[in-house]
């Protein structure tokens, strides 16, 4: 039968999406199809422009369209803080909360000679530049509390120590939780209550 | 005082085990006694107590992986569940594996982790293969050592996590050659934190075993115990032993791996009334010194936590002539713990008479039977 192969296919690539399985994946290609030209081709349309334009952003490794994101060409945010996050979703978190009025830098990920991630695949180097180039006063350190996101943390404040004032987020933040899980208040609470590192 | 009129405060009461090893399906009602389990060769005595050790967060006394333990060949995955009563209340444990995943846990129905588990509950066994750990390498004498001490302060086992996953990113760096010294630096900080912490915690305990061991009556020869270096002193403060590693970053870098810290401390014994060291003792002072150790770390649980420990005896009477077999019976019984014991036939246990319950296992067609009975 090949009237269903190309859906087949659909629900395939659909099931590899995170938080979907092949069940709730044949769902929602049902779903679309049942709504072809109000959802379907729409959806289509913006994932072929986003597929063709989305990059990450040459100064902080957030996601964008654009070379530089928005909050790195926005002049209001170089208010000389820097928020250092593991990943992509950790400062979309930190945006929900509204309070940090700065700019971020995405790791990717932390520190791990075990996984073969060094200082260099975690944009680390290009933090060390942006203190200078940026005139940052502040660093603040927004990683995990398990042991690779803590190395991290001591590796940047080992190189950044004496040139700016480093910071963490308050206790509050699970052991080992990730900023995505954490509501806006207690984002906000834990960058309010932020203690010197 | 009588040993019965001391209230027994951990124990388990009902415990059932699902396709674990050579058990298909067990079940046992059990008062706070000691268990005297006895039956051939092969029949799942130790299979029995081995379940009972995951009571406890690890792998348990065989240290074997959570898919070692489900029972072939259907291999679909084991369940143990029991009422623990412990000086906090009676709490339902339930741990299991399924598909060859690491085994969970549940406690009154809720998820729970293994180290939870640790403060509700304090595990200690001793079994055949520890009948060499006087001679053997450090590795088994350092494994006894922390879980006495996790027996004590049950964080210990979270501390001695993070600090080998601290090491072995740092020894991945030596092998690598890497020279970024703040790379190095930013785990020597963690593992120093980490590492002064589980020499204290290690000291403590030591602390705490040599007081239970003087001050108690017992039949069995009291162990001098001391911390020792497989070379060097061990720095003691958090900064002595960032210190130390950052010194050392060049010799390790030589050798691809860290050189200096609790991972190189060693446990070492003496038979205190000889002066005579542990290695040296006969195989039957070994095991008495052993022994001794476990009881007096027992008393001192009792003292501090409020209960004394389940204590898993495997293959006890082995080594233990009648006279040191019936002072141990009576020392189990004033402590008040719920000590599993096994042993072939039930004629070793005849000096614990109606102050314990029993347990036949016997064997047929590879699944293990088990069989309350009263005492022969
Ligand atoms: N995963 C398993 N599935 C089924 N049987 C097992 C499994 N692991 C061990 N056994 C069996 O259990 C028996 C050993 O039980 P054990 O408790 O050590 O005996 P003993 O009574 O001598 O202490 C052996 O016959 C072994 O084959
Ligand atoms: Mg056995
Ligand atoms: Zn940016």
């Amino acid at each position: 039968m090949n009237s269903t192969r190309d859906i087949e296919a659909l629900i395939d690539a659909m099931a590899k999406l995170p938080g979907l399985g092949p069940r709730s994946a044949r769902r929602a290609v049902l779903h679309l199809i049942r709504k072809r030209a109000l959802l379907m081709q729409p959806l289509a349309d913006l994932m072929g422009q986003v597929a063709a334009t989305a990059r990450e952003c040459l100064n902080c490794g957030n996601v964008g369209t654009t070379d530089i994101c928005d909050i790195c060409a926005s002049e209001k945010r170089g208010n000389g803080q820097i928020c250092v996050v593991e990943d992509v979703a950790d400062l979309w978190a930190m945006e929900r909360g509204q309070v940090f009025k700065g700019r971020y830098h995405v790791l990717g990920g932390t520190l791990s000679a075990l996984d073969q991630v060094g200082p260099e695949q975690l944009r680390i180097p290009k933090l060390i530049d942006r203190v200078d180039a940026e005139s940052v006063t502040e660093v603040i350190l927004a990683l995990n509390a398990t042991i690779d996101g803590q190395t991290t943390a001591h590796y940047i404040a080992d190189q950044l120590e004496g040139r700016v004032s480093l910071s963490s987020l308050a206790q509050g933040v699970p052991i080992g939780g990730e900023l995505d899980y954490l509501d806006d208040g207690t984002i906000a609470a834990a960058l309010n209550a932020r203690k010197s590192f | 005082m009588t040993a019965s009129a001391r209230v027994p405060g951990l124990y388990l009461s009902d415990l059932t085990l699902s396709h674990f090893r050579s058990h298909l399906s067990a079940r046992l009602s059990l008062d706070a006694r000691p268990v005297a389990i006895h039956g051939p060769n092969g029949a799942g005595k130790t299979n029995l107590i081995e379940a009972v050790s995951l009571f406890s967060p690890g792998r348990g006394l065989r240290r074997a992986a959570a898919q070692d333990m489900v029972r072939r060949p259907e291999a679909l995955g084991w369940k143990i569940t029991g009422i623990l009563h412990a000086p906090g209340g009676a709490r339902e444990v339930e741990t299991w594996s399924e598909n060859g995943a690491a085994r969970q846990v549940r406690i009154d129905a809720k998820a729970g982790t293994q180290l939870v588990l640790g403060r509700i509950a304090r595990v200690l066994w001793l079994v055949p293969s520890m009948d060499r750990l006087w001679i053997e390498s450090a590795e088994g004498r350092r494994r006894f050592l922390d879980r006495m001490t996790m027996s004590f302060t049950p964080d210990h086992a979270e501390v001695v996590l993070s600090y080998e996953k601290a090491m072995r990113e740092r020894n991945r760096l030596l092998k690598d050659q890497v020279r970024d010294g703040h790379w190095y630096v930013a785990l020597e900080r963690q593992m120093s934190e980490s590492g002064a912490q589980i020499h204290a915690n290690r000291q403590a305990a030591l602390i705490r075993l040599d007081a239970a061991q003087t001050e108690a009556e017992t039949a069995f020869p009291a162990a001098r115990l001391e911390l020792v270096q497989s070379e060097g002193a061990m720095p003691e403060t958090v900064s002595d032993l960032r210190e130390a590693l950052s010194e050392g970053r060049f010799r390790d870098l030589a050798a691809g791996r860290t050189l200096i810290g609790p991972h190189r401390t060693d446990l070492f014994g003496v038979y205190a009334a000889k002066g005579v060291p542990a290695r040296d003792c006969s195989t039957g002072e070994q095991k008495a010194l052993l022994v001794s150790l476990v009881l007096a770390n027992g008393r001192a649980l009792a003292r501090d936590f409020g209960a004394p420990p389940l204590l898993l005896l495997d293959e006890v009477a082995a080594h233990l002539d009648a006279g040191r077999r019936a002072a141990l019976y009576d020392e189990i019984c004033a402590l008040g713990a719920q000590a599993w014991m096994t042993g072939t036939g039930a004629e070793l246990f005849a000096e614990l008479g109606d102050r314990a319950q029993y347990i036949e296992v016997t064997e047929e067609n590879g699944t293990s039977i088990t069989r309350q009975s009263d005492p022969a």
